[in-house]
């Protein structure tokens, strides 16, 4: 249970998706105007990492790691083939086909959720912080699905987290005088570096 | 001639694929701390972007519209692919630092942004520039905040130290702050701002 919740804490806080490396830069820079959609693209963020860094997951350790078929061919044929070359694009492959299943169940089941998603869904597939999920899940080789299950959750808010704080402050700013050449994108860029710094404090925290 | 140089100067000013298209952020800051990464970065995003313009333009007639976006996927992994394997291949220590943001690349917006804008209604050699175009304006603004970055976080440009060690006897300290993530946004920010000061005609509205 303990390193369930270290994982947790440390992909929102620690290890935030946009803070720390960046992630899903152009559609946190593209969709933070207002709170309203900021929140609809960050809920649906939440959901696509959360289905698809365990998908990986399984694929990355039942399919592309070296040995990882031995559950086909046995452990002696196995360990001569390594597909994690391959691991782009299948991984991109999952995410795109899984984003497209979201959107339909989403539409079928709950069409005012899928109305007001809007075209963010389809967008998910190329955020660059869905793909770093699954590769950050690959790279850090966790240790069982629940973890890697806990780790995209994780993620996931810690990107809502920003995408929200960030389009609250944008709100505010449209209020204040801003200097002409560093409106919209420039300011957006310093504020974001600004909010970074805050998060840096959590660094401190040893888990 | 003039359309093709346009091609290609363009992008490098006046619709610079990350300060003005605000295409392809997310890699471009990961992996300046440093000028070596940003310039094989650069170097492998201009490769793949190229390509990947040029292969989807001699397609565009015979994809349909609805499956593009996984046609292009395909492609640019295809190309992302190689590009990986070649640096784990020759070039072991920066492939190590990059980590995952080679395999971003896939991702990275300014390659759908291109092919879907540019690549998919003109001809090869066109969507060729212009996806050297970009991938330079990309390399101007990854190297110029890498060069920043290395110099005030390291006191070194490509591992040479440029800042003599008399300095540091006297006392001068390299600013740590500069290496972590959030002086690059800032330092972007400000590059933002110099360049609409000198072409007002990139104010935004607010």
């Amino acid at each position: 249970m303990q390193e369930y919740l270290d994982i947790f804490i440390k992909s929102i806080f620690i290890d935030n998706m946009v803070f720390a490396f960046f992630l899903g830069m152009c559609s946190y820079l593209a969709v933070s105007k207002t709170v309203n959609t900021a929140m609809g693209l960050g809920l649906a963020v939440i959901f696509v990492l959360g289905i698809t860094v365990p998908v990986n997951y399984l694929l990355e350790n039942y399919i592309l790691k070296e040995g990882a078929l031995g559950w086909l061919l046995g452990q002696e044929e196995a360990s001569k083939i390594d597909l994690s070359f391959l691991s782009f694009i299948m991984f991109i492959a999952v995410i795109a086909s899984m984003v497209q299943l979201v959107e339909m169940i989403v539409e079928k089941f709950t069409p005012s959720l899928y109305a007001s998603l809007g075209i963010f869904l389809p967008l998910i597939a190329v955020n660059c912080a869905i793909l770093g999920g699954a590769l950050f899940m690959q790279e850090r080789e966790y240790t069982n699905i629940g973890e890697a299950t806990v780790f995209g959750l994780g993620s996931g808010i810690g990107w809502l987290l920003a995408i929200v704080g960030i389009a609250a402050i944008r709100e505010k700013i449209r209020y204040s005088d801003v200097p002409a050449p560093l409106r919209g994108l420039g300011i957006t860029f310093i504020a974001t570096g600004l909010m970074g710094i805050a998060f840096m404090s959590f660094m401190g925290i040893k888990l | 001639m003039s359309k093709n140089s346009k091609l290609i100067t363009g992008p490098i000013n006046l619709n610079n694929p990350i300060t003005v298209q605000v295409l392809g952020i997310c890699s471009a800051l990961a992996v300046t701390v440093k000028v070596e990464p940003a310039v094989v970065m650069s170097i492998s995003v201009t490769f793949v972007l190229a390509f990947a313009n040029v292969l989807i333009s001699l397609m565009r007639n015979t994809i349909p519209s609805r499956i593009r976006i996984i046609v292009q996927l395909v492609i640019i992994a295809f190309l992302v692919i190689v590009v990986d394997q070649v640096l784990k291949a020759f070039a072991y220590d920066v492939s190590k630092q990059l980590s995952v943001f080679v395999g971003l690349i896939i991702t990275n917006c300014i390659l759908m942004g291109r092919l879907e804008a540019f690549a998919l209604g003109n001809k090869p050699f066109d969507s060729f520039l212009d996806g050297i175009g970009n991938g330079a304006g990309y390399a101007i603004i990854l190297i110029i905040v890498a060069v920043f970055r290395e110099f005030f976080g390291s006191g070194s440009i490509w591992n040479f130290k440029i800042i003599p060690q008399s300095f540091y006897d006297a006392g001068f300290m390299d600013n740590g702050f500069v290496i972590l993530p959030p002086m690059a946004l800032i330092v972007v920010g400000i590059i933002i701002w110099i360049q609409r000061a000198r072409t007002k005609e990139l104010i935004e509205e607010n």
